[in-house]
């Protein structure tokens, strides 16, 4: 059977550098049933994230040969092999060891951001009426996964570390989510364009690219609510009917 | 005295799939506080794996179901040794927790008039299943996360219970670790509510992933609860078999529920060929009349390929093994042939089955609009578990309250898809609030000291074996699960499974000795070490429930005795631990169906 030669990032919060391991690679193979046989074979506390092994839970994200990936949906045969293949964290977290980071950050994002308040229900039975249409625009958001790929990528937070004003394209996703959610009456206007520096996006469609769930973060969920933002903020007539409303 | 962080709560719930996560908010909508504790990161619980949908009589799609057709369905399914009250429970309450669902933000799929839509699944007599595409999973999760994260509940990821703690015979709390530093913890609680999922990954093909060790099962066992139907393992028809790196990857149901028709390598439709006497009278008899079933006729009674599991998945492995699978050892499911049917197949497919289209697209190159796929049986879903109460959920242990894949009863032998999610709904949410009562109704219990030392000393055992000779942890749970794969897998024969009792004994001693290096902080290889006590306590228990059951039921199919056995159909295997620490094995009788309700059963036959 072939080998390949994984370069994989080995250390913690304090340092660590890139470690060679060989292993056999078969048929079908994905980099993380490398990086699991290299963990039975030669490193047992090698650290990684993982669950489904399906792309459907967003934890094995790390970054192979430089780009950020689930490593359980990168094939082994759309990797080049007369090279080392190099598997790193992702950068945009702290490292807690190998290849698994401190991703709790997102988590306190989360919380932040008012949750969903439907309208109240529209027949007697408690229950809504709601059209096909009007829902599958959300539920392209609802497919997100949670892996923070697209907020890895991101140069606001992985080049910049404005993780205190903005809360990436994630929770970008989350807030358009519930904004464009047809039951939800909350406003989140003002927050978006504050505390949660939607502003510092400047549509580089990075975090598009990388989204293995084939999200259009930035078209379909960043830029709408720019829009809003825009309109609720700074349009001079609304302005107007604000000021002499107060 | 060994250092440990300690942590307090009225209710402490173990695991944050949708059952945990749904116990969890119950008990703290009633006022208690509650801390959960979940082996990996909020919201990667394999709930969201999940793919068909949620059962539950809402009715929207076809006016004549109702709880009792729901009820009837699943106690058809389970062959009749299922928990009555949890069935009926389980039909009664599922439509309103769906629409609660709803109301904390879900968003399913609607019908023509904005209602929620449901589709087809196996064993339900109508279209049942609540869905968001093939994604409801995550769907749900992500709801009961979002929802939960206001709710004051304390969550504590990434860490990991290696035994429960006990005051006399109550249950007061437990013990482990947290993965980033290896820390020892102790939570003490008033009342415990496991939530933990199964045991799949006692099995090397399996849909399950790492975490399914069976922890919960295992952990409750050793408290001294009671498990029961462990025999009772669900083998799914359908899952990947080439490339051999995704061998048991899950393809939903979903697949047959929509048009999709299994076929061996000659391209006939094998399932036409062995349809149960109990369900002749509910099956189509043409391939035309099953595909008007698909496409929403009423009058149209469902294709064989949506029998139940069990029996669809030893429909596979006779074809395999009578020479007629698929070149990797499977047989082909087919959705591409809709084409024939239907124009835009290819985009309609792509809309309702979005995820199994990229997953065999991305791995294993398959485009499913245009081509066959090729499955077989994986190690799905465990019906066994701890046995409980029907209406609290509470185990045998006071005070260890359990629900979901970790209790056993609603399914009884066989589970139909669908009511796995609603399973979780409906007993997440009764377990949060019987054990949130429990803890009103019982002061703080007293955390033995002594036991915490002894756990403690234990978990890094195998640090001081460093470097003794022999087998490491990842050699031994691969030997368990190719022994558990090979002689106690879909079907089963006394002497195969003696032979796997008698391997299980050295695999016991091996796991003793098992070393691990390096140190506590994220260390898979210690993780994996100390998850094997658990995998081996779930796998004897499976292998001698199904010595113990001499006939075929459900999930349980015994070669040498293919037939049910009436005796057997009014008993439950229950497991305990016994005094010398023995696993004793005892018959139950099923608890009796009421009147009222074996005539539900009667009229919906």
């Amino acid at each position: 059977m072939p080998t390949a030669t994984f370069r994989i990032w080995r250390g913690n919060a304090e340092g660590g550098k890139l470690e060679d391991f060989t292993t056999e690679v078969s048929e079908g193979m994905v980099v993380l049933d490398a990086v699991q046989q290299i963990q039975a074979e030669s490193a047992n506390d090698l650290a990684v994230r993982w669950n489904c092994k399906a792309g459907k839970c967003g934890s094995c994200s790390a970054e192979v040969n430089g780009t950020p990936k689930l490593m359980c949906m990168t094939r082994m045969s759309d990797v080049p092999l007369d090279k080392p293949v190099t598997v790193e964290p992702m950068r945009a977290f702290p490292p807690i060891k190998d290849l698994v980071t401190d991703v709790s950050w997102n988590y306190r994002v989360k919380k932040r951001i008012k949750p969903f308040k439907p309208r109240a229900p529209d027949a007697k039975d408690g229950t809504w009426r709601m059209a096909q249409a009007d829902v599958d625009r959300v539920q392209e958001f609802r497919k997100c996964i949670e892996c923070f790929l697209c907020q890895d990528v991101c140069h606001v937070l992985r080049d910049h570390g404005k993780q205190e004003q903005f809360i990436g394209p994630r929770f970008l996703v989350h807030v358009a989510a519930l904004e464009m959610h047809p039951l939800d009456v909350e406003d989140r206007l003002p927050e978006l364009r504050e505390s949660q520096g939607i502003g510092f996006c400047n549509i580089t469609k990075c975090c598009t690219k990388v989204c293995p769930e084939s999200i259009t973060i930035t078209d379909n969920a960043i830029i709408p609510l720019k829009e809003r933002v825009v309109d609720e903020a700074y349009d001079p007539l609304r302005r107007l009917v604000r000021l002499f409303g107060k | 005295m060994p250092e440990y962080q300690s942590f307090e709560h009225d209710v402490l719930v173990i695991g944050a799939g949708g059952a945990g996560l749904r116990a969890a908010i119950e008990a703290a909508r009633s006022g208690v506080s509650v801390g959960v504790v979940c082996k990996s990161l909020l919201g990667k619980a394999h709930t969201v794996m999940a793919e068909g949908g949620i059962a539950a009589a809402l009715a929207n799609v076809d006016d004549r179901d109702s709880w009792k057709v729901h009820f009837a369905d699943t106690m058809r399914g389970g062959q009749y040794v299922n928990n009555w009250r949890m069935a009926e429970l389980h039909a009664r309450e599922a439509p309103e927790r769906v629409r609660e669902l709803e109301a904390w933000g879900a968003l399913f799929d609607r019908t023509p008039d904005g209602r929620i839509l449901q589709r087809n699944f196996g064993g339900h007599r109508y279209p049942r299943l609540a869905h968001v595409g093939d994604r409801t999973g995550l769907e749900m999760i992500r709801t009961l996360q979002d929802h939960g994260i206001h709710q004051g509940i304390d969550v504590h990821m990434e860490c990991t219970l290696l035994s429960l703690l006990k005051d006399g015979e109550r249950v007061v709390g437990a013990f482990g670790y947290d993965r980033e530093r290896g820390r020892f913890q102790v939570y003490s609680a008033k009342s415990v509510v496991m939530a933990t999922g199964g045991i799949g990954r006692a099995y090397r093909i399996t849909s399950n992933s790492w975490e399914y060790t069976g922890d919960g099962h295992a952990l409750a066992y050793h408290a001294g609860a009671d498990l029961m139907d462990m025999e009772f393992v669900q083998f799914h028809p359908t899952g990947m078999v080439w490339p051999p790196s995704v061998r048991g990857i899950l393809v939903t149901e979903g697949v047959r529920g929509e048009g999709g028709v299994l076929r061996n390598k000659d391209g006939k439709r094998f399932m036409f060929a062995d349809i149960p006497d109990n369900y002749k009278s509910q099956t189509a008899d043409s391939e035309e009349e099953g595909w008007r079933y698909t496409q929403g006729d009423k009058a149209a009674r469902r294709p064989p390929e949506l029998l139940t599991r069990d029996h669809v998945a030893r429909c596979i492995v006779r074809e395999v093994k009578e020479g007629r699978g698929s070149p990797h050892g499977g047989v082909f499911l087919d959705i591409s042939w809709i084409k024939e049917r239907l124009p835009n197949a290819a985009d309609i497919i792509r809309k309702k089955l979005p995820s199994m289209y990229h997953q065999f697209k991305q791995l294993a190159d398959i485009d499913i609009t245009t081509t066959p796929m090729e499955v077989g049986p994986t190690t799905h879903y465990v019906m066994g578990g701890i046995r409980v109460d029907g209406d609290t959920q509470m185990s045998t242990a006071p005070g260890l309250f359990a629900a979901g894949e970790c209790a056993a009863g609603l399914h009884g032998a066989n589970r139909l898809g669908g009511n796995s999610l609603s399973d979780l709904l409906v007993f997440g949410k009764r377990a949060g609030e019987y054990a949130a009562k429990f803890a009103r109704e019982h002061g703080p219990g007293r955390i033995d000291e002594k036991a915490v030392e002894a756990l403690a000393k234990e978990a890094l055992a195998p640090f001081e074996r460093s470097n003794a000779p022999g087998d490491g942890p990842y050699q031994v749970q691969h030997e368990l699960q190719g022994l558990m794969q090979e002689l106690v897998g879909i079907v089963r024969t006394e002497a195969e499974m003696k032979q796997a009792l008698g391997g299980l004994k050295p695999l016991w001693e091996k796991a003793r000795r098992v070393g691990v290096q390096s140190n506590r902080e994220y260390n898979p290889g210690w993780h994996t070490a100390l998850d094997l006590t658990n995998l081996l306590t779930v796998s004897e228990a499976v292998t001698r429930a199904a010595l113990e059951r001499k006939e075929s039921r459900g999930g349980h199919f015994r070669e040498d005795f293919p037939d049910k056995d009436p005796t057997l159909g009014s008993v439950n295997i229950v497991l305990r631990k016994g005094q010398a620490g023995e696993m004793l094995v005892a018959r139950e009788p099923v608890p009796a169906v009421p009147a009222e309700l074996k005539k539900v059963i009667e009229e919906m036959k």
